[in-house]
């Protein structure tokens, strides 16, 4: 079964091959049914793989295909490492990737490029596994930048509109930032070794002097900022919500995000070897990424938004989990938030689905009643993600919190706050998403919203309307803000908060949500199980920590750090936890359904606008960076070109005094070029060399 | 091995060629085109048959032959090919046909069809010259087809592009006939100490002083540093390229560019070991500026020809850099951007031509969302875009990897300086494919047609060499590397004479930063 786990991988390239040369042909459903099919296939070989590397005698195994860059010393083989690591993270790609396909198949009902949609998605799965599973960097980094490519195609999926494709372009320019680390890693990984094979250096990682080992680690970390969006590189995130839902579930939530997270864990006796400082470095800068992100989310309008940032803010936990020397923490948290985060999505999908495409909370609200299966799994991977007991993110977020308190106090503090407002923003797009009273334009129901219901067609008027609530005062209040913010000129009016609605020209497009259909239900609820159930693969009981155990042949070399606390700290712990997540999810219902308080205060602009972190890098970029380039470009023209103008022009001066000889034609000059090449030839041949 | 005479005939086939389209009746312009192509097809034919019976794993040259033409000055008729060369004489017979059949003049077919035949005698000639002489008369035998080329069947100011480019690359050329007559004279490589034009005897050769040899080096170095063209030599590059028609364009990016590389390798690296150490700082310095400031200036162009022009003075760059790494992976991994750029820049110059054909422009603000009208056409621009930004798994990945790592073993933070060429390769792409395919389209981009079958098949060879290439480089690899490490070996026997410490990794050579040649180079 081992020998098979090339099938893994073949299988989605192969969907992949046959979309590109029949996907027109085959249209819809059949492309997407083909597509779901070969990554469920690839599962199914995975959970075999799985059986037989626990009855393997060897905890990993080596599937080596071809020789693919062999250049004198540095040899680079298509290979695959199957061991407890990689075995974990292809089980919840291909698993979770089938489910997503399966629900795409419902999202993507009509669109004019459904088959091409689905050669993408098959394409990512392979890239992601070719990440996983190969057995050298070069490999890994194959896939790394398969998943970009892969990333970049499918948030401009929806190309016609400008800002999707700038999304897709964003993010891809950002995530080479980090792949130049990953490069400058991987050089020195081979000059350090001579080999990037992961079996053959990293056993020999102790005995690395601490420096080498610091800067490959500090290098692929830069890679991993990237394509884990952390600090300073996290900007592409949001932006990539542009792409449809399914793609935010799959790539930009499940898995490839991961994938920073992932070469760090894999390559932890390095981590090992390095400075002491350099985990400390990890761990502050995913702490503090995900507090940012976590501030951030709580003031987002847009549902997708305040996933994302979600997401920078739970990579963060990972981040900061690798650098507190927790790893198999870290692969805990990267499955349960696979599964909370991807049924998030994914339910946010459908929320969208079912409102014709709508994404603001703001005119949302109620949908419950509406769509019964969405909200019951919604509110499932809610309580997980905000650590309620016994959902999955309990569990997996309190082990992080842990052992960031055996590390520093201050860690432990921060990653603590950040839970809080972590269940403080997820109660709040719950609440307002599936209760209090319906927002948007309805069919026959009493509760139309009238001109203040629609502010971003009249952004900056008046705002006396219907707001009957709280919540319509915040709906008015809103543009106003940003009216004022774009007066003052913080915000250029082209990045308004306030998206305009998707019916904007069209006030009779009232419709009533609907629930949505089996293919997107059905994913929803098997994800709401991983969501409520995950925890399981790792409880901190004796007898119970399978993930750990199932995972120490990974992380033996790599001087984990060993689980902290026992007994009544344990027990305090985790009840502070619960206390925590359970206290702010009924502040914030308190806040959202039942206080006349004005809550929009707790919407600070500097929250709204991404701690204006991304305009002012987009300030720049579009600003001294582009002014620079244009300079240089003048230089080019100017100095450079200037020059050999400058040049021809003194000859052409010059040769208006002997324009007899010459009479402007190159052919001439051509010519005389040639005999004078002649002439010298022969005065060498006869003079020099005396030559008859 | 066949006793065939394959060199020569590679560069007879369309020398014949050449000479037949003048032979037909200037009336008949179907016929021009049928007879150039026929002839270059017979060309590519004979070049991969030359590529399946190379020997792999040999160093030295194959296929030689030689055929004394000024008996006293030991001139010869002097072909031979290894695997530096091999490919690039693949390349150029491939590349040709393809850039024949893409494109077609607007007037005067005749003349169009001769020069473009006459221009690949001129390239085959000059990768399969193993005498000094004939490489230079070949080496200049693509110049004037090329000037014709650009000065009638060009665009716009095709004039003052034409004659620029001729201007620029024969000053360079004029210093490298000097040094190779001296060269040939001073080196006493002929028989009895004489006169010798042969490459290897020559290079074997040790009697040019280190003073001279360095002099001679500068005048090998400005011919081939314009032709590369390596930063500031380039500003010919994007007037010649934005006013060339479209089978110039090609010819000129893919092979005509390497001309300039692979005479730095072979009459440079190849003909003063001791040199090429001294100049490395300055070569490498020039390769890195160039990767990194062509990119910048390529992201602010209007006009995508221009634009494709520039990524080609920073793709260069890359070659540069890994000819002067000195190591096995650095000078192999050159080689391969030589070939890879040529296949992938090749095949965007088709592109932009077959776009010109639809819309009559470069300029990039009056194209717009391409992508919804011509999804083919969009879909294999991807494609190609993704190739030329160095995606792994397609072939563009594989040298620039190469060239990287040879280079961060030896030279540790141009390495690091140059892999941030990378991310500005993803940005002056991207932006520029964003402005012409993204977006919704404009009345003016609507009827924009979509790739033809013909256009399509012209696009096979060059989509499936890209994926090949970089799915499994190896039987490229193979047959390069042994050739790379007997220059290598050259370059580090003939330093060890005056410095017996210095080392550079040849093969499997421990990979290990070479202080020997900071020292040499600080002394």
């Amino acid at each position: 079964m081992l020998n098979l786990i090339w099938l893994v991988p073949a299988l989605p390239l192969f969907g992949a091959v046959l979309l590109v040369l029949f996907g027109r042909r085959l249209r819809e459903p059949m492309a997407g049914w083909l597509a779901t099919v070969m990554v469920a296939g690839s599962f199914v070989v995975a959970v075999g793989a799985f059986f037989a590397l626990r009855s393997h005698e060897e905890h990993s195994f080596t599937k080596i295909l071809f020789s693919w860059i062999p250049v004198g010393s540095f040899k680079v083989d298509v290979g695959f490492l199957v061991d407890p690591l990689s075995m974990t993270m292809v089980l919840f790609v291909t698993g979770i990737g089938a489910l997503i396909h399966l629900y795409s198949i419902g999202y993507m009902h009509g669109d004019k490029d459904f088959p091409k949609f689905f050669l993408y998605l098959n394409l990512f799965v392979f890239s992601m596994l070719v990440l996983v599973l190969g057995n050298n960097l070069l490999l890994t980094f194959v896939g790394w930048e398969g998943v970009g490519t892969c990333s970049y195609l499918l948030i401009s999926f929806w190309f016609e509109k400008d800002e999707n494709a700038s999304a897709g372009k964003k993010a891809f320019i950002t995530n080479r930032v980090g792949d130049w680390g990953f490069m400058i890693g991987i050089f020195v990984t081979f000059f350090a070794f001579g080999t990037i094979t992961y079996a053959e250096f990293l056993p020999a990682a102790p005995a690395l002097a601490a420096s080498t080992a610091s800067f490959i680690v500090l290098m692929l970390f830069v890679g991993a900022t990237g394509k884990s969006a952390q600090l300073p590189l996290f900007i592409w995130l949001p932006d990539a919500m542009a792409g449809p839902t399914p793609v935010s579930a799959l790539i930009h939530a499940a898995t490839m995000v991961t994938a920073g997270v992932y070469v760090l864990c894999r390559v932890n006796p390095v981590i090992a070897a390095s400075y002491d400082w350099v985990p400390t470095v990890i761990a502050w800068v995913g702490v503090l990424t995900a507090l940012g992100a976590a501030l951030i989310a709580t003031s987002q309008m847009d549902i997708k938004k305040v996933l994302a940032y979600s997401t920078i803010s739970q990579l963060g936990y990972m981040v900061l989990a690798v650098g507190v020397g927790a790893y198999w923490v870290a692969i805990f948290h990267m499955v349960t938030h696979a599964f909370f985060k991807a049924c998030l999505f994914l339910g946010s999908g459908s929320v969208i689905h079912g409102m014709h495409g709508e994404q603001d909370m703001r005119r949302m609200g109620g949908l419950r009643k509406f769509m019964p299966i969405t909200s019951a799994t919604f509110i499932v991977s809610t309580l997980a993600i905000s650590g309620v007991p016994p959902f999955a993110g309990f569990w997996s977020k309190d082990e992080i919190t842990g052992f960031a308190l055996k590390s520093s106090p201050v860690l432990y503090a921060l990653a603590t706050l950040t839970a809080a407002l972590t269940a403080y923003y997820m109660g709040r797009v719950t609440i307002r998403t599936f209760f209090g009273k319906p927002k948007w334009p309805a069919l026959n129901s009493g509760v139309v919203v009238g001109a203040a219901g629609r502010p971003g067609v009249n952004v900056g008027d008046s705002v006396e309307g219907t707001g009957d609530n709280a919540v319509d005062s915040d709906v008015a209040a809103e543009p106003d803000d940003v009216a004022a913010l774009i007066a003052a000129g913080v915000m250029d009016a082209d990045v308004q908060a306030f998206p305009e609605p998707v019916h904007a020209d069209d006030l009779s497009a009232a419709y009533e949500p609907h629930e949505s259909p089996w293919t997107m239900t059905v994913p929803l609820i098997l994800l709401a199980v991983g969501a409520a159930l995950g925890g399981l693969l790792a409880l901190p009981i004796g007898g119970w920590q399978f993930l750990e155990h199932w995972l120490e042949p990974v992380f033996e070399h790599g001087n984990p750090t060993p689980t902290p606390y026992h007994g009544g700290t344990l027990i305090g712990l985790l009840a502070t936890g619960a206390l925590i997540a359970m206290v702010v999810l009924g502040a914030s219902w308190a806040l959202w359904v039942r206080s006349r308080i004005d809550v929009h205060r707790f919407e600070p602009a500097a929250f709204v606008r991404g701690l204006y972190y991304d305009l002012a890098v987009t300030r720049f970029m579009g600003g001294p960076g582009r002014q620079g380039a244009e300079l240089l470009t003048t230089f080019d023209k100017a100095a450079i070109d200037g020059a050999v103008d400058g040049v021809g022009q003194a000859t052409r001066w010059s040769a208006a005094r002997v324009r007899y000889v010459q009479g402007g034609y190159v052919r001439a000059y051509a010519l005389m070029l040639s005999i004078g090449a002649v002439v010298m030839v022969a005065y060498v041949l006869t003079t020099v060399m005396g030559w008859r | 091995m066949s006793t065939f005479p394959i060199l020569p005939a590679l560069v007879l086939v369309p020398l014949v060629g050449a000479l037949a389209v003048l032979c037909v009746p200037r009336g008949r312009t179907e016929l021009h085109r049928m007879v150039a192509i026929v002839f270059s097809g017979i060309t590519a034919a004979l070049a991969i048959w030359l590529l399946i019976s190379f020997e792999a794993g040999e160093a030295g040259f194959q296929f030689v032959v030689s055929k004394t033409w000024v008996q006293d000055l030991d001139i010869k008729f002097y072909f031979g090919v290894d695997g530096i060369s091999l490919f690039l004489v693949v390349l150029t017979g491939i590349l040709f046909p393809l850039a024949m059949l893409a494109a077609k003049p607007e007037h005067d077919e005749k003349g169009y069809w001769f020069w473009l035949a006459l221009l690949e005698v001129g390239c085959m000639g000059a990768f399969l010259a193993l005498d000094l002489l004939l490489f230079f008369l070949f080496f200049e035998l693509t110049l004037v087809p090329l000037y014709f080329l650009i000065g009638r069947w060009g665009h716009g100011r095709r004039v003052y592009a034409a004659t620029k480019f001729f201007l620029f690359t024969m000053l360079g050329s004029a210093f490298m006939l000097v040094a190779i007559v001296v060269l040939a004279i001073l080196a006493k490589a002929g028989p009895d100490g004489g006169v010798s034009f042969d490459l290897l005897r020559v290079a074997a050769s040790d009697s040019i002083a280190r003073t001279t040899g360095r002099w001679l080096f500068i005048g090998f170095a400005a011919a081939f540093m314009v032709k590369t063209p390596v930063f500031p030599f380039h500003t010919w590059l994007p007037d010649a390229h934005t006013e060339a028609p479209t089978a110039g364009s090609v010819i000129l990016a893919g092979i005509l560019l390497k001309l300039g590389t692979y005479g730095l390798l072979r009459y440079g690296l190849f003909l003063f070991p001791e040199a090429t150490v001294w100049l490395a700082p300055v070569m490498l310095t020039l390769g890195v500026v160039g990767i990194i400031y062509a990119a910048i200036v390529a992201a602010m162009q209007r006009n995508l020809k221009r634009l494709v022009a520039y990524t080609s003075v920073a793709h260069m760059g890359f070659a540069i850099l890994g000819l002067f790494a000195l190591s096995t992976q650095g000078v192999t991994g050159s080689v391969v951007v030589m070939i890879n750029h040529g296949i992938s820049t090749g095949a965007l110059f088709i592109l932009l031509g077959y776009l010109y054909e639809r819309r009559h422009t470069f300029e990039i603000r009056r194209l717009r969302g391409l992508q919804s009208v011509a999804p083919w056409f969009a879909g294999v621009f991807t494609l190609v875009m993704f190739s030329s930004i160095g995606v792994p798994g397609l072939n563009g990945f594989v040298g620039e990897f190469l060239v990287l790592v040879g280079t961060f073993v030896t030279r540790r933070w141009w390495a690091v300086v140059a892999a941030s060429g990378v991310i500005f390769a993803a940005l002056y792409l991207l932006w520029a494919y964003q402005r012409v395919f993204h977006g919704a389209v404009d009345d003016e981009n609507r009827a924009f047609p979509e790739l033809r079958m013909s256009e399509k098949l012209v696009m096979v060879p060059l989509i499936v060499l890209i994926v090949f290439l970089g799915v499994y480089p190896k039987p490229v690899l193979e047959r390069i590397e042994p050739s790379i490490n007997s220059v290598l070996e050259h370059v580090r026997e003939v330093n060890r004479k005056s410095n017996p410490d210095f080392d550079i990794p040849i093969g499997t050579d421990a990979p290990t930063a070479v202080s020997s040649i900071e020292e040499e180079v600080g002394s």
